[in-house]
């Protein structure tokens, strides 16, 4: 039996590679993949938590992570699609519209 | 039909409502019609009240109409109510009649004017403001007429507003009034706190009954004569008045004799008990009536504009009533309200009929001669000038005579002086007036004497009409010579203006105040015959003998250039200095300082809004660590 401990450590570094990896990377997909990253290591770190204490309800709240992730993907990489249509770059540096 | 009289003030009140809301759509004529009608109507209602109160057991009087409460607060209240008296009624006959004719007059002498409608609506809500004065039953409704009188001569005077001195005049008069009314409604205050009510019945009982203190009382009838004052045109308010010839001659007429200025002497008459507890205060009305009736004369005496040496005349006129208030003949003041409303408005009408035909020229220089154009308008005019002089058998002599007998006879030498002086200069400026205007050369500008015409009939009717009554109507109030009971108009005031304190000479001395006061008329009559018909160098020489008199006369003495700079251009200045130092500065800064530290703080923060995403999924993830680090730790 492997102590949940090393779970939480497992979801721990997911989610740290996760954060650099959207900080230090430039382009939208993989800024994306990054977000996915760190929902996963979410994800698990709720199963572990439900597998020691015994109850469902983590396992549920996953399951609404994932479809939500799914839907949220989708749309996701639609935007990205487009935006890379328009200005035939996905580099976040190029996009400053919101400048105040 | 007597109790209908609270519908008096109201039909033309809702005349004026109509024709001001739906007057664009309504033709002419139906314009003409509903605003002349109105008043005939509430003539009529008038005329029924004055045949009721004279069957009416004058123990009941007044007869009060109450509508309904309109303020009530605490322990005080104040009605909507309308009383009937022999005063009252006597004022509502004076409107509606005279007013009645100068709307007639008004269909013929406005007819090509674009504000036709607008006119008449302001006239009917005039005479609307002016019959709730007059009719209202407590002095707070009757506040309320006083300032609607106010507010309609403004819009009047200043009818004509595209010409700035219209506009100005109007202001002017609105302004000075205000001034009076100032003092007039802290009067309304003290009566009301300690009377205890505005009612005029309360009021009266309360300061019979010896309830508000001697000081007090003095201190009320003067702070209300200031008021009368600011209305009524008398020193040291009256400079709007002269002014007020910026408005269409027949508004001249109603403003100058049937309402806004007889408003003073009515509401010194209604508040009698006042001054005839109030020794100083009458004094102060008689003395200051006494004063404007002669300053005003004088300064009649030079003027060339034919409307303005009118509108002195006016003011000299009620400075008799006053004198009539205060010496306690309110009667013989309100007979001589009674009569000027008659000859008053004659002489106005027929003077924007002499306008009329030299298309609107005013000055007399220009006139001269009309005599024989104007067959009509020239003999009406010359009988109100008689009227007016006090020439024996027509109303004015019988008015200003009882004024002056009762004057005489309280022992008021000094103020009786003051209007025999008066009485020379009237009939002096009056045959001034009339010699300059219809006899002598003619002087008229060839242009305007090709349009040379009488006026119409819709205008010559009223002037015979008026002069009819101006004749006539002294004839209800004759002198105590002609027996003890000939003063019917007195009579009928009795119930509410006590007779008690009217002292009466013996018949010789009366005969002999009266051979005085036609030999002044006929004096001051002859010496303008000599100076402007026999001999016209005459006055040319004496201008060149006392060249500073004439001078101080022709200026008005000054008197607005003095209140210009004394009052006038001190608050214009000091507005100003408050406005660039205070509102620019201080107000103006602070709203400018508040938009200007708004738009920093924008202009700081918006260097927080780079527009780059890891910038704001940095701010983010600090936040996430801040807000864990508080939670743990």
């Amino acid at each position: 039996m492997i102590p949940v401990s090393y779970f939480f450590g497992l979801s721990l570094i997911l989610f740290a590679l996760g954060i650099i990896a959207f900080f230090i990377k430039r382009d939208l997909i993989t800024m994306f993949m990054a977000v996915e990253v760190m929902l996963n290591a979410a994800n698990l770190a709720f199963i572990s938590l439900a597998k020691a204490s015994g109850s469902l309800s983590g396992q549920v709240i996953v399951f609404f992570i994932i479809t939500v992730a799914a839907a949220e993907a989708a749309i996701g990489l639609a935007i990205i699609l487009l935006v890379f249509r328009q200005r035939k770059t996905i580099k976040t540096e190029e996009f400053r519209l919101m400048k105040g | 039909m007597t109790e209908s009289f609270w519908l008096i003030p109201f039909i033309p009140g809702a005349s004026a409502f109509v024709l001001a809301v739906f007057g664009r759509w309504l033709p002419k004529k139906w314009v003409s019609l509903q605003a002349c009608l109105s008043v005939f109507a509430s003539f009529v209602l008038s005329v029924v009240a004055w045949v009721g109160l004279l069957k009416v057991d004058r123990e009941t009087l007044p007869l009060v109409k109450t509508l309904f409460t309109w303020i009530a607060s605490g322990s005080f209240s104040a009605n909507l109510s309308f009383q009937l008296d022999p005063l009252s009624c006597v004022m509502a006959l004076v409107v509606t009649g005279v007013g009645f004719l100068i709307h007639v007059y008004s269909v013929g002498y406005m007819g090509h004017d674009k504000g036709y409608t607008r006119y008449f609506a302001y006239l009917n809500l005039f005479t609307f403001a002016m019959l709730i004065l007059v009719m209202a039953s407590n002095i707070v409704l009757m506040f309320v007429g006083w300032e609607g009188v106010g507010l309609c001569s403004y819009l009047l005077i200043g009818f004509w507003f595209e010409k700035h001195s219209a506009a100005s005049a109007g202001k002017k008069a609105f302004i000075v009034n205000r001034i009076g009314d100032a003092a007039f409604i802290l009067g309304i205050f003290f009566l009301i706190v300690h009377a205890g009510s505005g009612e005029f019945r309360v009021i009266n009982e309360a300061v019979h009954g010896g309830h508000i203190g001697a000081g007090l009382v003095t201190l009320i009838a003067i702070l209300l004569f200031i008021g009368a004052t600011g209305k009524s045109a008398q020193i040291p308010l009256y400079v709007w008045l002269p002014d007020a010839m910026e408005g269409p001659t027949p508004v001249s007429a109603l403003i100058h004799a049937a309402t806004m200025v007889t408003a003073g002497v009515y509401m010194v008459s209604r508040m009698n008990v006042l001054y005839t507890l109030s020794g100083e205060a009458a004094q102060i009305v008689a003395v200051v009536g006494a004063l404007t009736a002669v300053y005003a004369a004088t300064m009649a005496l030079t003027q060339n504009d034919i409307k303005r040496v009118l509108a002195y005349s006016t003011i000299s006129q009620i400075g008799y009533m006053f004198i009539g208030c205060g010496v306690g003949a309110y009667a013989a003041g309100m007979f001589h309200l009674y009569t000027h409303a008659f000859f008053k408005s004659l002489l106005f009408l027929a003077a924007g009929s002499v306008m009329h035909a030299l298309s609107g020229e005013l000055d007399m220089r220009k006139m001269g001669g009309l005599r024989k154009y104007l067959p009509l308008t020239y003999p009406t005019f010359l009988i109100g000038a008689i009227a007016i002089a006090g020439v024996p058998f027509l109303s004015g002599f019988f008015s200003k005579d009882a004024i002056l007998t009762q004057a005489f006879a309280q022992g008021r030498y000094f103020v009786w002086a003051l209007g025999i002086m008066g009485a020379v200069l009237t009939a002096f400026y009056m045959f001034r007036l009339i010699f300059l205007t219809f006899h002598g050369e003619e002087r008229i500008e060839p242009e305007a004497k090709r349009h040379l015409h009488e006026s119409p009939r819709v205008m010559t009717v009223p002037l015979v009409v008026l002069a009819f009554f101006s004749v006539v109507a002294g004839y209800v109030g004759l002198p105590v010579v002609f027996g003890k009971k000939a003063n019917l108009f007195n009579r009928f005031l009795e119930p509410v203006l006590d007779p008690a304190h009217e002292i009466h000479l013996s018949l010789g001395t009366e005969w002999t105040l009266i051979l005085v006061s036609v030999a002044v008329a006929v004096c001051g009559i002859y010496v303008a015959y000599v100076f402007y018909l026999k001999s016209p160098q005459m006055p040319h020489n004496l201008v060149r003998r006392f060249p500073g008199v004439y001078k101080l006369l022709y200026n008005k003495y000054y008197v607005d250039e003095v209140y210009d700079a004394v009052f006038v251009s001190p608050t214009v200045k000091g507005s100003e200095a408050v406005y660039t130092r205070f509102d620019l500065r201080v107000i103006d800064g602070t709203i400018d300082g508040t938009a200007k530290a708004t738009g920093l703080a924008g202009r700081v923060l918006s260097l927080f809004q780079s527009g780059l995403v890891k910038d704001y999924a940095l701010a983010m993830l600090l936040g996430v660590v801040i807000f864990l680090g508080y939670l743990l730790f």
